[in-house]
């Protein structure tokens, strides 16, 4: 599996660490339903099989959080951008 | 049926041209309605099945496999039991594990393989020789056996390892002499006849696709053979298990993951029992074909592929040369991949469910094959009782809720650090 980096290029897998699924967000602590949000964020997963935006760091290159598109059916990379900007 | 097997009945079939055998399990179609469903024809499900039968009588009971009994990890993994767990929570349920083993070919009529040579963890610090010392405690109060032996021990078992890698040589091991391996694809057959026997039905190439639902209860299943009623559902799918959950928007603490296994060329006996490495992830032992079966780390990111990439192979071929460098002679034969049901906690799940119908039993991680005796023993008992028995009491699906997770390795809530 390569993944393109968007500020390195076409680089192998083994560059990358895996951080999980990039869909969940931290929750306001302030909300009132807080404890169970946190809950969910922290736990609970959609799991997909099929394309699943997900967190990857760049450890061994840019050191940049990417967010890449990948089907865990096939392991086919659908996309890939900068964390900081996918995410905002 | 078939026919009990004995000594008998090999001399009688070696003297009839093997002739007189009739199919180990009946291939049954799937009936309308059953007492209990169990979906998934891996080790758990078929294993639940026949405890279902056997210790609670519940006989009007179908598995329903989407593909061939044991296509799944039950047919994939590297074979390895053993009750070497630290925690209160899992420690004792491991061990019953064991228990079963240790009577199962006679309690199911059927030769499963189950060799007890043994299982050694290897320890290569000061403090590793500490938190094994304190494992090997945590299992003797469980009832198991455990030995914390010294450099030279383990020579006298393993004079083959790197005893003097100048980073990690070995000061010793934990080693359970009851631990060892069991035929894999022996085990699902096994139970899959002895359930039969009771009258279990095994329906193969039946794959579940959808859930009949009435006032919020679980009251039967889409089949790609029809639907199939049942008054209570048990879900034994492993690394399917959200797919499943998914159609019912039950969202759950797993991801499913890539583990890979390998097995050389066969050799002469080598290998004793099984070893593993403890300052990487590596572990081997010996087939009785002679080939040596090893493997390691999950690739770490999330899949469904059942097939994994070279950087993992890479990493645990780094490892096999630190440990046992003679393996660098050898050619792989093959490699292959299972998918895993990795949990929060690294811990599984044998518990009902918010849904009235309902059941799960997942979160094996890479070692559920050593648990299927006793995951089927329980999920049987909590199908039937409507309640966990005690031994499967801390497997609860609500425990990250409750703050009561089971976390061996203490890495937190990432699945692929467990
Ligand atoms: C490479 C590898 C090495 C391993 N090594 C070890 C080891 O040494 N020791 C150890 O203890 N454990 C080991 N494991 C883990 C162990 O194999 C699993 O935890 C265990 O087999 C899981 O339980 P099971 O046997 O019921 O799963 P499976 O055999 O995966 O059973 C699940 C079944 O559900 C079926 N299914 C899925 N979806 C549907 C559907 N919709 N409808 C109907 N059926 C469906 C699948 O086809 C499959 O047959 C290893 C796993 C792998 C992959
Ligand atoms: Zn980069």
């Amino acid at each position: 599996m390569r993944i393109p980096c968007p500020y390195c290029g076409l680089r192998d897998a083994h560059e990358f660490s895996y951080l999980g699924d990039a869909a969940p967000q931290r929750p306001d602590p302030a909300a009132p339903d807080a404890a169970d949000a946190f809950h969910d964020y922290v736990y609970l997963r959609d799991n997909p099989a099929g394309p699943m935006r997900e967190l990857w760091y760049h450890g061994a290159g840019c050191r940049r959080w990417l967010v890449v598109d990948r089907d865990t059916r096939t392991h086919a990379i659908l996309g890939t951008a900068f964390a900081t900007e996918a995410r905002s | 049926m078939s026919s009990r097997y004995s000594v008998f009945s090999l001399i009688a079939n070696a003297f009839s041209g093997q002739k007189g055998w009739t199919p180990a399990w009946r291939d049954a179609a799937p009936r309308p309605d059953y007492d209990v469903l169990v979906i998934g024809g891996g080790g758990h499900g078929l294993a639940t099945a026949y405890y279902l039968a056997k210790v609670h009588g519940i006989r009007n009971v179908a598995v329903l496999e989407k593909g061939t009994i044991g296509s799944g990890n039950a047919g994939r993994n590297t074979t390895i039991i053993r009750s070497n767990y630290l925690l209160p929570g899992n420690q004792p349920f491991y061990e019953w594990s064991m228990k079963l083993w240790e009577g199962l070919e006679q309690d199911l009529n059927y030769n499963a393989m189950v060799s007890q040579r043994g299982v050694l963890n290897l320890f290569h610090s000061d403090a590793q020789r500490d938190a094994f010392a304190r494992r090997g405690n945590s299992m003797r109060l469980s009832g198991a056996d455990s030995e914390l032996i010294d450099r030279d021990q383990v020579r006298a078992l393993a004079p083959f390892l790197n005893f003097d890698h100048a980073r990690f040589p070995i000061q010793g091991g934990l080693l359970q002499k009851r631990g060892g391996t069991a035929r894999h694809d022996a085990v699902v057959w096994g139970y899959a006849r002895a359930a039969d026997r009771l009258g279990v039905d095994i329906v193969q190439n039946c794959e579940v696709t959808g859930f009949i639902r009435e006032n919020g209860a679980v009251v039967g299943v889409e089949t790609t053979r029809g639907p199939v009623r049942a008054r209570k559902i048990g879900l034994a799918v492993a690394g399917s298990t959200s797919r499943l959950t998914r159609l019912l928007d039950l969202r759950l603490p797993i991801e499913s993951h890539v583990l890979t296994a390998f097995v050389s060329e066969g050799l002469k006996p080598v290998v004793p029992g099984v070893v593993t490495f403890g300052m990487g992830h590596f572990y081997v032992s010996q087939s009785d074909k002679g080939g040596l079966v090893f493997g390691g780390d999950i690739d770490g990111y999330n899949s469904y592929a059942q097939r994994g990439n070279l950087p993992v192979v890479e990493d645990v071929c780094e490892a096999a040369m630190a440990l046992m460098p003679q393996l660098g002679r050898l050619r792989v034969l093959r490699s292959w991949a299972g998918l895993m049901d990795m949990s929060m906690d690294g811990s599984p799940i044998i518990d009902r469910t918010p849904i009235p119908g309902l059941y799960l039993n997942c979160g094996w991680n890479y070692g559920g094959f050593k648990a299927t005796p006793a995951s089927g023993w329980c999920f049987a008992w909590t199908l039937a009782q409507d309640a966990p028995h005690a031994l499967n009491a801390a497997y609860r699906l609500d425990r990250s809720r409750t703050g009561h997770m089971i976390d061996e390795k203490g890495v937190g809530a990432q699945p692929n650090l467990h």
